[in-house]
């Protein structure tokens, strides 16, 4: 009901400027801009997913400070959801933020089951969403959507890297083992993709149900293939045990991935994952000085050391900024709005940004080695990549 | 004999035996107190984290697990004594909302005690080597240590059910129960051992897990549903049954997951490598369809 009223009398400010002579115009801009963006973040607050929501949100919060708490010119208010990572919830959650809270700008999640929800929801409604995890291709490929926006990546550009890299390594043979579940399957589809246009040659894709962990059956069959090289794509404990497991059976061919194999699993792994190459957008030692004062002033935040679900928070808000100042925080003026998102060029702690066709992040894919607990940046795999966007239609 | 199936022997036999000391006190349990215990699963958690945790503390898996296994024995007690003692005549619904219940506040009490994270814990130093199965696949050692700690433990349970008198009372429970009221034994001491004693086999199965698999939330769900197949196939209430049942179950899993995928090439491949996938629910169907009461179930 009060947002009813707002809007009625916004309307009539502007119906009334529009009759009332020049001088009365900058009032009513000024009663507009006061008016504060309102920013969704549908994250996960618990759960498994829970540090990456959090980490999202204080690096949202960071960049919005660091702005002086405005955007365009608005001040920011946030409406925080707890997706918990649950996907039948997900439509709902979604059109809570849009339909009850009414906000501006929606930005999430990290779990790619809850992303379709609200795709599905934003998708409809056109509000404005940055995506700062979730990175199933579909929503930046044949299911775009000219108001969606993502700053991580999508599940091929990190594995895409690792293959290419790999295959210039002069490395002949490769098979690749993942769960049977779209991250994987598109994990796994990069992975190939990179390694034969470098000119490798892909054996075959080993699978098993989501999430089980019985990968033993799997790691007998490897001897088998003839292969140099094993990709893989794991997160959290499946990432956990996949490395150790491998490590003991004492297999040839050497162990790589998806930097998710080594993100955040480090000091459960041990000294099984030493020397395990992985390709991924952000590393530990990534060095200059945007990196150095994100890492320091977030440190000073969180109390805890920055990741890169906290770049990709940051530079969703740093994002969510460039297209705000460009219009001056009217979110009204929709073309202005995307087409100076989509143009943005942005300096993200991970190295300069940018966005592809179907609004979707073109970043550096980093070779990293697992060297003393640390995922250290030896070189880079893949400058400024892009995601094909193959099947968006804006 | 070829290397590669001998190496996937050797894994579905470790698996079947982890799965038997899950199963064992799943099917004593509700063969004695006639109860479907969902939070065994969660007993298994709870005996992997407290290895984590004794492991880190003292750092000697050979103290974690025996304290692991008493901590067990005590918990189940507990439950018997102040939670499962009071729902032995109520419906099933009721006992299986209390044992929902249970994996919900276990699981929430992890999460405030010792939070969501992943943990590792290491393998000992005497066992943390591999052998070298064939020319180019090793089994670790402490795979083959596991193995033949479930042995011991399964030798050491059947002669406990088979051979003594505690053992024949426990098995005259759960095929008649009322022989052992007429027989004036006091069956409330039998449910408080038996109950403790099938929490204690969960516990020390999460123990001598946790360095193969790490310590994660929720590590006792998937292993829950398949020793519930293994319960249904072996015969609900016979230990022996469940012992056959998870090397079975564990041998079709591990073959299944092996080969299933190399059938994707045939005529109907896809099809075929489906059903690979799924070959444990598949038996479990024929049994349910052909042996209602599992391969070694005498009650009807």
């Amino acid at each position: 009901m009060l947002n009813h009223g707002s809007i009625n009398r916004r309307r009539l400010l502007r119906v009334g400027g529009g009759s009332l002579v020049a001088a009365t115009i900058p009032t009513t801009w000024a009663i507009a801009q006061a008016k504060p963006v309102k920013v969704g973040l549908m994250l996960p607050y618990s759960g498994t997913f829970a540090q990456l929501g959090e980490n999202i949100t204080h690096a949202v919060e960071m960049l919005v400070a660091e702005k002086g708490g405005t955007l365009g010119g608005r001040p920011v208010q946030f409406v925080r959801l707890d997706d918990e990572s649950k996907p039948e919830a997900g439509p709902q959650n979604a059109e809570r933020l849009v339909k009850k809270d009414n906000v501006d700008v929606l930005i999430g999640t990290v779990h790619s089951g809850v992303q379709m929800g609200i795709h599905k929801v934003v998708r409809e409604s056109g509000t404005l969403t940055i995506i700062p995890n979730a990175g199933n291709n579909d929503v930046t490929r044949s299911l775009c959507a000219r108001n969606v926006f993502r700053t991580s990546f999508t599940n091929w550009q990190p594995a895409y890297g690792m293959g290419l890299a790999l295959a210039k390594k002069g490395v002949k043979r490769a098979a690749f083992i993942t769960w049977d579940y779209a991250a994987g399957q598109e994990s796994g589809a990069g992975f190939k993709e990179g390694f034969e246009k470098g000119g490798g040659t892909f054996v075959r894709m080993l699978t098993l149900n989501f999430p089980e962990t019985n990968f033993q059956p799997l790691l007998a069959q490897v001897p088998g293939l003839d292969v140099d090289a094993i990709g893989a794509f794991f997160a959290g404990g499946g990432a956990v045990q996949f490395v150790k497991e491998y490590a003991a059976a004492q297999l040839k061919p050497a162990l790589c991935g998806a930097g998710f194999l080594t993100e955040g699993t480090l000091p459960a792994q041990g000294k099984a994952a030493e020397g395990i190459e992985t390709a991924l957008h952000y590393g530990d030692n990534l060095t200059g000085a945007k990196n150095e004062a994100f890492m320091k002033a977030f440190r000073a935040k969180a109390g805890r050391d920055a990741d890169v679900y906290a770049v990709q928070g940051y530079d969703a808000a740093q994002l969510l900024a460039a297209g705000l100042d460009a219009v001056k925080g009217d979110l009204d003026n929709e073309a202005g709005l995307y087409k100076a998102m989509r143009g943005a060029k942005l300096e993200s702690p991970r190295g300069p940004i940018s966005f592809s066709d179907s609004q979707n992040v073109i970043q550096n894919i980093y070779l990293r080695r697992v060297e003393n607990g640390l995922n250290k940046v030896v070189g880079v795999a893949v400058e400024s990549l892009a995601d094909p966007g193959t099947g968006c239609k804006m | 004999m070829s290397a590669a199936l001998l190496s996937q022997l050797l894994n579905g036999l470790q698996y079947g035996l982890l799965l038997f000391l899950i199963a064992s006190g799943l099917t004593l349990v509700f063969g004695v107190l006639g109860i479907i215990n969902l939070a065994h699963g969660s007993l298994f958690m709870i005996g992997a984290y407290i290895v984590f945790f004794v492991v880190s503390k003292v750092g000697s898996l050979w103290i974690a697990i025996p304290v692991a296994v008493i901590c067990g024995l005590a918990l189940g007690a507990l439950l018997e004594r102040f939670l499962f003692r009071h729902f032995y005549d109520r419906e099933h619904l009721d006992q299986v909302l209390l044992t929902f219940a249970l994996i919900l506040i276990f699981e929430e009490v992890r999460s405030l005690l010792v939070g969501n994270d992943f943990h590792s814990v290491p393998v000992p130093a005497i066992l943390d080597f591999s052998v070298p199965i064939t020319g180019t696949f090793s089994y670790a050692a402490y795979r083959l240590f596991v193995i033949a700690m479930c042995l011991v433990v399964a030798a050491v349970l059947f002669y406990w059910i088979e051979r003594t008198k505690m053992g024949a009372i426990i098995r005259a429970a759960a095929e008649k129960p009322e022989i052992v009221d007429i027989l004036g034994i006091d069956a409330r001491r039998i449910h408080l051992v038996v109950f403790a004693v099938g929490a204690a086999l969960a516990v020390m199965a999460g123990g001598l897990a946790a360095p193969l698999t790490s310590v994660y939330p929720n590590m006792g769900s998937g292993l829950l549903i398949i020793s519930f197949v293994v319960v249904v196939v072996g015969g609900l209430g016979s230990v022996s049954g469940a012992f056959w049942a998870a090397l079975l179950i564990g041998l079709i899993d591990t073959l299944g997951k092996a080969y299933g995928s190399s059938l994707v090439s045939l005529p109907l491949g896809q099809v075929l490598a489906a059903l690979a996938s799924m070959s444990v629910y598949i038996v479990m169907v024929a049994i349910l369809l052909f042996r209602p009461t599992g391969l070694f179930g005498r009650r009807a």
